[in-house]
């Protein structure tokens, strides 16, 4: 029998709950290790980082509203979904010149990560929500809100676990995101996509772009209707530019790079309420 | 003399029932025909304001090392009222080094119990000279001493004792992290609440264990100095507070200055943009409190009379120099025409003049600048084609007066709607749907604060829930608390102050 010839996969980017190729139709190639040709990824213009914004905003009042029960409950679906493609995704990894053991590795933190923040949603005003003892006769009481829309910028180590790492904690709060994916191996993120896709994931809810930092992070961060920058590229002149250009808004930005990516301490709840706003809400009380 | 009695007292509809209101709730009362206020003011005799103020560094009043000074004047009579020290990048230097060195050698080393002690300390003494500090700040800034006195003041101190306690227990505050003082925080307020804004801004750097350079803003610095008097009086370490004085170059100083952690400022939006720009890369802690353009939403079914009142002190406390002021009015439709006429009758009880009288509403404008700043704004709002009311009473002729006033016949794109004006000017817009009025709420890059308006429980929650701001006053407005957040959303700032969220902008988080 012939030997049988592999159906490569086309990786498109995922914006709005679609997956579009850049709208410039330019590619870029993605190589393994040993620079050996993988696969063409979407190599994203400002246009396209406009359209997933679009859609990120389109999302935000519908998710930030979902109760936070729901929310859970979908980012727990998610783990679910990764789960089942778990050898898809060891692939990818694997494709990219990881050792075997540790793509698995990887590829299962990642589903407890989205666990760990699934369980978040509805526990996260309760920790960091206060009732405040005003001096006068009013009820008064502060809860976190989501920031609005978010642009994650990854790094190029543990694609798929700094990936997930990013975008859990940023839409647990009921934020929506664009991620600006590991750009020397996007393959894993752009995956993870499909992923959300078939997790009840609003589409808008994550956008994720491929393509060069270098040519999307100046638009990303000078963005008017995105309202918050998650770096997690250490990298001295891009941090500046997108601190120069968050002051365009008043964005928040946080740069978060991490050596280690397995680490437990990046499961914790203050990467939640990072992009969170302190509501508060006065009422007087009387007769 | 009851006007308007040819009304029918039942005569608005809520979802089509009547509802029922008082027989007398259309009556105006109108005191002014039988009775004119007699002048109340209050004597600023025993209040020692120094002719001259230097810089107040290392825990004494030194002069400024170019020796320059500005002048400060009391926009009530436009004369001025003292002089105070210009600083310039050689007195920020030493303001801190000073603040560096008391961060390493003294604050740094006490224990929370202690350091609250002092706090504790500083807040007794504003109280106790709380009475002078009050007319100081209306001298200086123009507001009506029953307001300094009232609201300022009280609160300040408040703010300190609050703080205060939260020094040693810090551990609690923030559930499985340990957390660490940042070291010396460069700090930047406004003119608008002169001692409030300091206390909101040294109090929680102190209570977690950093040092502070302040700088007030160069048209009401003289209760920051006499802060200053206070804090070397209660014996504070010195350099754990030090108070340089000058206008935005100084500040400017403050924020480029290589040996400080971290920036607070509260201000217009426009500058917290730069200071977030020329920080950019420097990995300094920022929290910014800027502008505003408030929504005040006023449902139908809203209890009317308390809805005038809550208007009228969204707008035009503190001549409307306040950043979360309800600028913007949003009326639901059907009741719009009544409340409307209700809160001109209002505007026209207020009074406008002497500060430093008790009777009086609404105060001087806060400087020549702002003067002008506000009726340049009332220009464009006209020209833009919106109806201008305002009440009919005197002002003074000296000084900077600016009567209450409204807008109608405005649009969502009007100058005077986008744009934060810091006066005593509020423009109304109507609305039919919740839905209509939220979008217009949020349809600014503001979001700092808004008012929702209604008898129904669970509209307050919705409605509160779909602005976009950081504080929502449901049925009351411009309420205050050192227990209670403040900041903004979107362009209206980051970070909050006040209550226990308040203490995160001060430290560093450690596993």
């Amino acid at each position: 029998m012939a030997e049988r010839i592999e159906v490569l996969k086309t990786y498109k980017t995922y914006v709005g709950g679609k997956f579009p190729r850049s709208e410039s139709d330019r590619t870029y190639s993605v190589n393994d290790s040993k620079g050996r040709h993988i696969a063409n990824a979407c190599r994203c213009t400002r246009k396209d980082i406009r359209d997933a914004a679009l859609a990120a905003r389109s999302a935000f009042g519908g998710w930030s509203e979902r109760s936070a029960y729901n929310r859970g409950q979908i980012l727990y679906r998610i783990a679910e979904m990764l789960e089942g493609r778990k050898s898809q995704f060891a692939g990818e990894l694997e494709l990219f010149g990881t050792k075997s053991k540790i793509a698995v590795d990887e590829v299962e933190r990642s589903i407890d990560r989205l666990i760990y923040f699934a369980g978040w949603t509805d526990k996260i005003s309760q920790v960091f929500g206060t009732v405040n003892p005003v001096a006068s006769s009013h009820f008064n009481f502060s809860v976190p809100e989501p920031t609005g829309v978010v642009g994650i910028i990854a790094p190029d180590t543990s694609p798929l676990l700094s990936t997930v790492s990013l975008i859990a904690p940023v839409i647990a709060g009921g934020n929506t995101s664009i991620l600006l994916a590991p750009e020397k191996n996007p393959l894993a993120a752009v995956s993870f996509g499909e992923v959300l896709h078939a997790s009840d994931v609003p589409g808008g809810v994550v956008n994720i772009l491929t393509g060069f930092r270098s040519e999307m992070a100046d638009t990303l961060s000078s963005h008017m209707d995105v309202n918050a920058i998650l770096n997690a590229v250490d990298n001295v002149e891009l941090k500046k530019l997108v601190d120069e250009n968050a002051s365009i808004s008043v964005k928040r930005v946080f740069h978060y790079p991490s050596k280690n990516w397995n680490e437990d301490r990046q499961e914790n709840p203050y990467l939640v309420q990072q992009f969170m706003e302190t509501k508060t809400t006065w009422h007087p009380v009387g007769d | 003399m009851p006007e308007h009695a040819e009304e029918t007292p039942i005569k608005e509809t809520n979802n089509g029932s009547p509802k029922p209101t008082s027989p007398n709730s259309d009556l105006k009362l109108d005191f002014a025909s039988f009775w004119e206020y007699s002048s109340a003011p209050e004597s600023s005799d025993n209040v020692e304001i120094l002719e001259r103020y230097g810089h107040f560094i290392d825990g004494k009043f030194v002069d400024p090392e170019k020796g320059r000074y500005m002048k400060s004047i009391n926009p009530a009579t436009e004369e001025i009222l003292t002089e105070f020290a210009e600083g310039t990048s050689e007195d920020v230097d030493k303001a801190v080094k000073a603040a560096r060195k008391a961060y390493e050698k003294t604050w740094s080393k006490l224990s929370g119990k202690e350091r609250g002690k002092y706090i504790f300390r500083l807040a007794r003494m504003i109280q106790e000279r709380s009475r002078e500090l009050a007319i100081t700040e209306t001298l200086d800034g123009g507001k009506p001493i029953r307001e300094s006195r009232d609201v300022d003041v009280p609160l300040a101190a408040a703010h300190f004792f609050y703080y205060a306690g939260w020094a040693d227990k810090l551990t609690y505050a923030f559930p499985g992290r340990t957390p660490h003082p940042l070291g010396v925080c460069g700090q930047i307020i406004p003119w608008n609440f002169p001692l409030l804004m300091l206390a909101w801004k040294i109090a929680p750097a102190l209570a977690t264990g950093n040092t502070v350079v302040l700088k007030p803003a160069e048209s009401t610095p003289v209760t920051a100095l006499k802060f200053a008097e206070i804090c070397r009086d209660a014996g504070l370490p010195n350099g754990v507070v030090n108070i340089v004085t000058g206008a935005g170059l100084t500040g400017s100083e403050i924020v480029n200055h290589p040996g400080v952690d971290k920036i607070a400022f509260t201000g217009s939006t426009a500058v917290g943009k730069i200071i977030q720009k020329s920080l950019a890369g420097t990995g300094k802690k920022c929290t910014l409190e800027l502008g505003g353009k408030g929504p005040n939403i006023v449902f139908e079914d809203a209890p009317i009379d308390q809805t005038v009142e809550g208007i009228v002190n969204a707008i035009f406390f503190n001549q409307g120099h306040v950043c979360c002021a309800g600028s913007r009015l949003l009326v639901q439709e059907g009741i719009a025409e009544r409340l409307i006429r209700k809160l001109k009758d209002r505007m026209e009880t207020l009074i406008v003049g002497d500060p430093l009288d008790k009777n009086t509403d609404i105060g001087a404008i806060n400087s020549r600048a702002q003067y002008d700043r506000i009726n340049k704004y009332l220009e464009i709002g006209v020209n833009e084609g919106a109806e201008m009311y305002q009440s009919s009473g005197n002002i003074p002729e000296k000084g900077f007066f600016c009567r209450p006033t409204i807008f109608n016949n405005v649009s969502q794109s009007n100058t005077i709607v986008q744009e934060e004006i810091f006066g005593p000017v509020l423009t109304i817009q109507t609305f039919r749907t919740p839905q209509e009025a939220i979008e217009k709420a949020n349809n600014t890059p503001y979001g700092l604060a808004g008012g929702v308006w209604t008898d129904k429980g669970s509209k307050i929650f919705k409605t509160g829930q779909q602005i976009r701001s950081g504080v929502i006053w449901s049925n009351t407005y411009n309420k205050f608390d050192p227990t209670s957040p403040f900041g903004g959303f979107k362009e209206s700032g980051m970070g909050r102050e006040g209550g226990l969220h308040g203490l995160y902008p001060y430290v560093n988080l450690s596993f």
